[in-house]
């Protein structure tokens, strides 16, 4: 959608903490995206990054305690999620924002139908009856495209595939077309045909709806394919964020280089090994006090030591709207 | 699952009659002589005329067939004409007790009420306690809820009947005088006074052993809806927007009661078993008293049959909880 208009979803400065024995866990430190209706946003980081930890805090989907999210606002429309009762956000749930999760296998629940499982939120959300929630569950599973979707309602999870559960998944996430469809590595465990066939699912569908889309992955190969905007996260931060063509031509932070490094190319020469990012992603006591990614930097000085950056833009426009990153390093102070 | 049923029911008919073996030999071992309880002036010409009247000098395998026929073949019949008012079974032989000469199934029919009311209402106030605490207590694990049912859950798990019986007793029979001590077989409930009676002395009996069962059931529920409340399932269905007592209630708990009321269903044969302790402690005229009082007296038959009623409900009861498992989970289907 064009730049300016209003995004859908507005998200400054989330901060999330887990509270456990060994102390706190700053998990997410103040990430602040938004997403343009219609915008499909990549959100790439390696496991324990962040991602899925963000996403859940915007629509209390973290069991609290331990979770507690402690600043920042997450602006739908005009109003601010973290600012709502449980039950307005529970009203928000399922109807305004839908989610997909990793694992299709244990994400329905086995001992009820199918159907069943897609009506739910119809009848809580739409108010629909009975009768009409079947009626609508049958054309959401026919639209996501599983056959003989009228019998299929009565069918139970273990009778589906794997691929057949994340049709139906995705079926519940969109059952009450929402604005925001928040996937969660969707194809993370389904076998590579079948991730290709939801992919284009998810392409068809973002075309005949039209509603904007998270998509948290650390397949950049994925991200490639689909997004329109991609923001990387380490640490618990949005280390760099650009449109997708912007970010593999041009990427800029250490990390997001290091992470395009990793992927094996099918073509070119094979003499070199492939490319790993030595060492683990950093577990946040506090909040940070310098660059999360420093201990694994190539690039990283003293200031990168003392100091964590902040977002900033490399472009014209403004930080969130071009291209952005956090880092101190710039060719400049590589050649100071 | 029909016909998993019915080779279920034939595949029991060889193992029930192999238990039968095994427990008529078992008891027959065992040491004790059903003379021991006749006075020891009584000739020893007149003893062994009662031995053969009772047909207790038989070889093993002729009582043993003997038992088999009358078991499987002159009691229903005898059943059958106490309903319909026939009279297939005139002149054939029954179980007869060694101890009082009555045949078993009539005392047996005699002691089932006694038993049923008291220990078969225990189990069903127990279950109906224990299912809402272990509910309550996973959900909020570690709670002042959650700490208080475990410490409940362990005293009455590791607290014999006998012991909580006989404090039960001091303290509202002796003490406070609110209870009778001791059961009155003979109360027949006919208007509201005498049902108050009834309530009044299985207060404690019933006390003692709910609390027993309600010890052990809270905890599988409790560790059932904990496995559960961790699954994927539940976050979808609160990532669907539910209200957390949809969520519990329905999604998280119809998965956690399959395997509690498999345990539930395994537990119904033990009410039928008497809780002889708790029924000795009570002086419940029940089954489990009248076992015991059979085993005393080396009453043969009546410990056999008793025993061996005991196996078939457990056979049967195994079966049901099968049936029960595929039936509120539908991964599992056995045909």
């Amino acid at each position: 959608m064009a730049d300016g208009a209003a995004p859908v979803l507005d998200v400054q400065g989330l901060q999330t903490v887990f509270r456990t024995r060994g102390g706190e866990v700053h998990a997410v430190n103040s990430v602040s995206f938004h997403l343009n209706s219609g915008e499909l946003l990549g959100v790439v980081g390696e496991s324990g990054s962040g991602k899925s930890v963000t996403m859940m805090s915007l629509i209390g989907l973290l069991p609290s305690p331990p979770a507690d999210v402690r600043a920042g606002t997450v602006m739908l429309g005009n109003r601010d999620l973290l600012k709502i009762s449980a039950d307005d956000l529970r009203d928000v749930r399922g109807a305004k924002v839908g989610f997909v999760f990793q694992n299709p296998m244990t994400s329905l629940n086995p001992v009820f139908m199918v159907g069943n499982q897609i009506m739910e939120p119809l009848i809580r959300h739409m108010g629909l009856t009975r009768k009409q929630a079947a009626v609508r569950a049958a054309e959401l599973l026919s639209m996501v495209g599983i056959p003989d979707a009228k019998a299929r309602l009565n069918a139970y999870p273990h009778q589906f595939s794997g691929g057949m559960r994340q049709r139906v998944m995705i079926a519940i996430a969109l059952a009450c077309d929402p604005d925001v469809l928040i996937a969660d590595e969707p194809t993370t465990a389904l076998d590579v045909t079948i991730q290709a066939q939801i992919l284009e699912l998810i392409k068809d569908l973002r075309q005949k709806l039209g509603m904007a889309i998270v998509w948290i992955t650390h397949d950049l190969g994925v991200i490639a394919g689909i997004a329109d905007r991609v923001m990387v996260m380490y640490g618990g931060q949005v280390v760099e964020q650009a449109p997708v063509r912007e970010l593999f031509a041009n990427p800029q932070h250490p990390y997001t280089r290091a992470l395009l490094k990793t992927i094996p190319s099918l073509t070119g020469e094979r003499e070199e090994r492939l490319q790993v990012i030595e060492g683990q992603p950093p577990i946040l006591a506090g909040p940070p006090t310098s660059c999360p990614f420093q201990a694994r930097c190539a690039h990283a000085f003293d200031r990168c030591r003392t100091e964590n950056p902040q977002r900033r833009a490399i472009d014209d426009s403004p930080v969130g709207r071009g291209h952005d990153v956090a880092c101190h390093w710039t060719p400049e102070t590589a050649h100071a | 699952m029909l016909t998993f049923t019915i080779r279920r029911l034939l595949l029991a008919i060889p193992t029930l009659l192999f238990i039968s073996l095994v427990i008529f030999l078992l008891v027959d071992f065992a040491p004790g002589s059903p003379m021991s309880q006749i006075p020891l002036t009584v000739p020893p010409e007149v003893r062994m005329k009662i031995i053969e009247a009772m047909g207790a000098n038989e070889p093993i395998f002729v009582r043993y067939l003997l038992w088999l026929k009358q078991f499987f073949w002159v009691e229903p019949l005898v059943m059958i004409d106490g309903i319909f008012g026939t009279a297939y079974a005139e002149g054939m032989q029954r179980i007869v007790s060694w101890q009082s000469r009555s045949p078993v199934m009539d005392i047996i029919w005699e002691r089932l009420p006694q038993t049923m009311t008291v220990v078969g209402s225990a189990y069903v106030i127990g279950v109906l306690i224990a299912l809402p605490i272990g509910i309550y207590s996973a959900y909020r694990q570690y709670s002042w809820f959650d700490q208080f049912g475990t410490l409940f859950a362990m005293i009455g798990f590791s607290v014999p009947t006998f012991f909580t019986g006989v404090v039960l007793i001091l303290v509202f029979s002796v003490n406070l005088g609110w209870f009778p001590s001791i059961y009155d077989t003979t109360l027949k409930v006919t208007d509201w006074e005498s049902f108050l009676k009834q309530i009044k002395q299985m207060a404690m009996p019933v006390a003692v052993l709910a609390l027993y069962n309600a010890a052990q059931i809270s905890r599988y529920m409790r560790s059932s809806l904990l496995d559960n409340l961790g699954q994927d399932y539940v976050r979808t269905a609160r990532a669907k927007g539910m209200p957390e007592r949809t969520v519990v209630l329905k999604h998280v708990l119809r998965n956690s009661l399959i395997p509690v009321v498999t345990v539930i269903a395994l537990g119904i044969p033990t009410i039928f078993g008497g809780a002889i302790i708790t029924e000795q402690v009570f002086k419940v005229n029940g089954l489990g008293a009248l076992l015991i009082n059979a085993i005393h007296g080396s009453d043969l038959p009546m410990v056999q049959t008793l025993t061996f009623i005991f196996a078939v409900l457990i056979v049967m009861f195994n079966l049901i909880a099968d049936v029960l498992y595929g039936m509120l989970d539908p991964r599992i289907r056995y045909d």
